[in-house]
């Protein structure tokens, strides 16, 4: 590569810039710093050499072009000095679109409270647009279900492989750590009450109940949830989709609904899994920590653990099942023709999934507790 | 009887007017041509002619079914006798090349499985990819083998038409040479019905009976490749001017 050198030099109140060699946009900074040396108020003649330039590129060609363009508005009188044919075709063409670009239109800027009433606007239409999706579910699509050779079992089995075989380990692993750390946080308040056995209602109830179905639903969710927004966007721009329908097979019923059934079914067993590994992990702690035999914690559990509590934390599953499959599906469906918004409804799927599964577990709390149970 | 009608439908997007009242009939036996410059909603009536997007007034017949009325097992009853051909194939991902084909097979009829494997074999013969990439996956094929994978999906019922979108458009030009010669092949063979949305000139005047130039929201033109000329149309003064040179 040339070496491009710029050689500027004042005399009274003319400006000459002498450049020279290859002018590439790697250099049009120093350019600007070195013109920007020399003050415009004492200038009144400006010459531009591109006589022993060899090359220049579209960048510099739109730096000189402006740089003439700002003299000349301060009434400085400019000249340029080449010959070559190509760089002045190069400086010509900048220039044209310089004039061109001019005429653009400005967007008109939105105020903040129209900004703020159209955000509210447009997420008032996403939930009508959710409650369209779950209407026509369950108005034009539940039907087919009565007839059991409808049933696409191979498609059921093939998610409950995915979203519940395949979860077992991080479910297992998860609710065994927050059994765990709960019974560690207890334990020691516990024992300065001296209130040691303690640990096995408190435990008991609270994993059974709240925390084994709600971090099941939250592991899911993340698991389950964001994959099938992406498997069925990602089906949607390759058009599979569309495949399907002119084929007449209809994307409820051969994708929609055996993922929603396949995740209400598996969601109790993977609850049923973490109620277990959370007993378990508050149990080595009781027995580490606080002296529990495993005898006596299991006793006392058998005394005053109800077992409702079991059953109430099994039959928030398929509820939150639904709500993550459904969510996640729907945003699938939303999503457009581009790249971009399969990571934006991935992203939405989960997030408004465990915000739905906590606000239907704030509901299930109240109303069971209501109801005495 | 036409295989399509197409009676002044107007489609509107938003407030953006697509089609401002077309028309066309598409005869049976024939290969017809959607054409027009790129926004003018040819895959657009491609699609509400397959029941993927609805029009806003007018009547598209489709085999005698008029779809704007049709119930939904007629619906699916007609959809099993037409095969669509996406641009890029949208094979199922999930599914190998065997398995796509198969599919509707698997799904409509009681066939044995020895006989629909039969049957898959012979459609991949047609289409003319190699049995032994019938095992691969959409993922692990290249473009023209999804093309072809597509289409020989789209023939696995016999349909009597047949809709192809771009078939040739990002296929090299021997491939897509070759696409043609099997696109009239096929027309021979099964006495089907095709209609393909088209930009390659090579393939519109090698393959095309008649065809329907979209411009301007309407029908600007109709008919076969012979008259094109004589319509005044910038699109098509354009881009059959050159050509014919």
């Amino acid at each position: 590569m040339m070496n491009s050198t710029l050689n500027a030099v004042q005399y009274e109140d003319k400006l000459t810039l002498n450049f020279s060699g290859e002018l590439t946009l790697y250099l049009v900074n120093s350019y600007q710093e070195t013109v920007e040396r020399f003050s415009a108020k004492a200038l009144k003649k400006v010459e531009i050499n591109l006589e022993g330039v060899s090359y220049m590129d579209s960048a510099v060609s739109i730096f000189l072009n402006d740089l003439l363009h700002s003299y000349s508005s301060k009434k400085i009188a400019t000249s340029v000095i080449a010959s070559d044919e190509d760089i002045l075709s190069t400086l010509e063409l900048t220039k044209k679109y310089k004039i061109s670009g001019e005429k653009q239109v400005q967007k008109s800027k939105k105020s903040f409270v129209e900004s703020i009433g159209k955000k509210i606007h447009n997420n008032y239409l996403g939930l009508l647009s959710f409650m369209d999706f779950l209407g026509k579910l369950i108005a034009t699509k539940i039907h087919y279900l009565k007839s059991v050779r409808n049933v696409r079992f191979k498609e059921i089995a093939f998610e409950m492989n995915e979203s519940g075989v395949k979860a077992l380990g991080i479910i297992a692993l998860t609710s065994f750590l927050i059994g765990l750390v709960v019974a560690y946080q207890s334990a020691f308040q516990l024992k300065i009450y001296g209130a040691n056995i303690f640990i096995v209602d408190m435990l008991g109830i609270s994993m059974l109940r709240e925390l084994a179905p709600l971090i099941t639903a939250i592991v899911i969710a993340g698991r389950s949830g964001s994959a099938f927004t992406a498997q069925i966007g990602a089906m949607k721009i390759t058009e599979e989709l569309d495949a399907m329908r002119t084929m007449g097979f209809d994307p409820y019923i051969f994708l929609v609904i055996p993922r929603i059934l396949a995740l209400m079914i598996v969601m109790p067993m993977l609850i049923f899994v973490a109620d277990i590994m959370g007993v378990l992990g508050g149990m080595f702690v009781a027995n580490v920590d606080l002296g529990i035999t495993t005898e006596l914690f299991l006793e006392r559990f058998n005394e005053v653990v109800a077992v409702k509590h079991f059953f109430i934390g099994l039959i928030k599953g398929p509820f939150f099942a639904f709500l993550i499959a459904s969510i996640g599906i729907y945003r699938g469906l939303m999503v457009k023709n581009d790249t971009q918004s399969i990571g934006f409804n991935t992203t939405k799927s989960v997030v408004e999934s465990i915000f739905a599964v906590i606000v239907c577990d704030a509901i299930f709390s109240i109303a069971f507790t209501n109801l005495g149970i | 009887m036409n295989a399509i009608e197409v009676k002044e439908v107007k489609t509107i997007f938003d407030d953006r007017v697509i089609h401002d009242g077309l028309n066309l009939k598409i005869e049976i036996g024939e290969i017809y041509g959607l054409l027009g410059p790129s926004g003018c909603g040819k895959t657009t009536l491609l699609r509400e002619m397959v029941m993927l997007q609805k029009f806003d007034a007018g009547a598209i017949s489709v085999l005698g079914h008029d779809l704007s009325s049709i119930h939904h097992n007629e619906a699916q009853k007609l959809r099993r006798e037409w095969g669509v051909l996406f641009q890029a194939g949208a094979l199922f991902s999930s599914l190998s090349v065997r398995e796509n084909i198969a599919l509707p097979l698997q799904e409509y009829t009681d066939l044995s499985k020895v006989m629909i494997e039969e049957i898959v074999k012979f459609k991949i013969d047609l289409v003319g990819l190699k049995q032994q990439d019938a095992h691969l996956f959409p993922s692990q094929i290249s473009g023209g083998m999804k093309k072809k994978a597509g289409l020989a999906r789209a023939l696995s019922m016999d349909p009597k038409l047949l809709f192809l979108d771009e078939p040739t458009s990002g296929l090299d030009p021997i491939s897509a040479r070759d696409f043609d010669s099997l696109i009239l092949e096929l027309r021979s063979l099964l006495g089907l019905t095709i209609v393909m949305v088209s930009h390659d000139l090579q393939s519109i005047n090698d393959t095309l009976d008649r065809m329907a130039i979209i411009d301007n929201k309407k029908i600007a033109y109709e008919g076969n490749l012979n008259n094109v000329k004589s319509v005044d149309s910038d699109f098509i003064q354009t881009f059959f001017g050159k050509y014919n040179e």
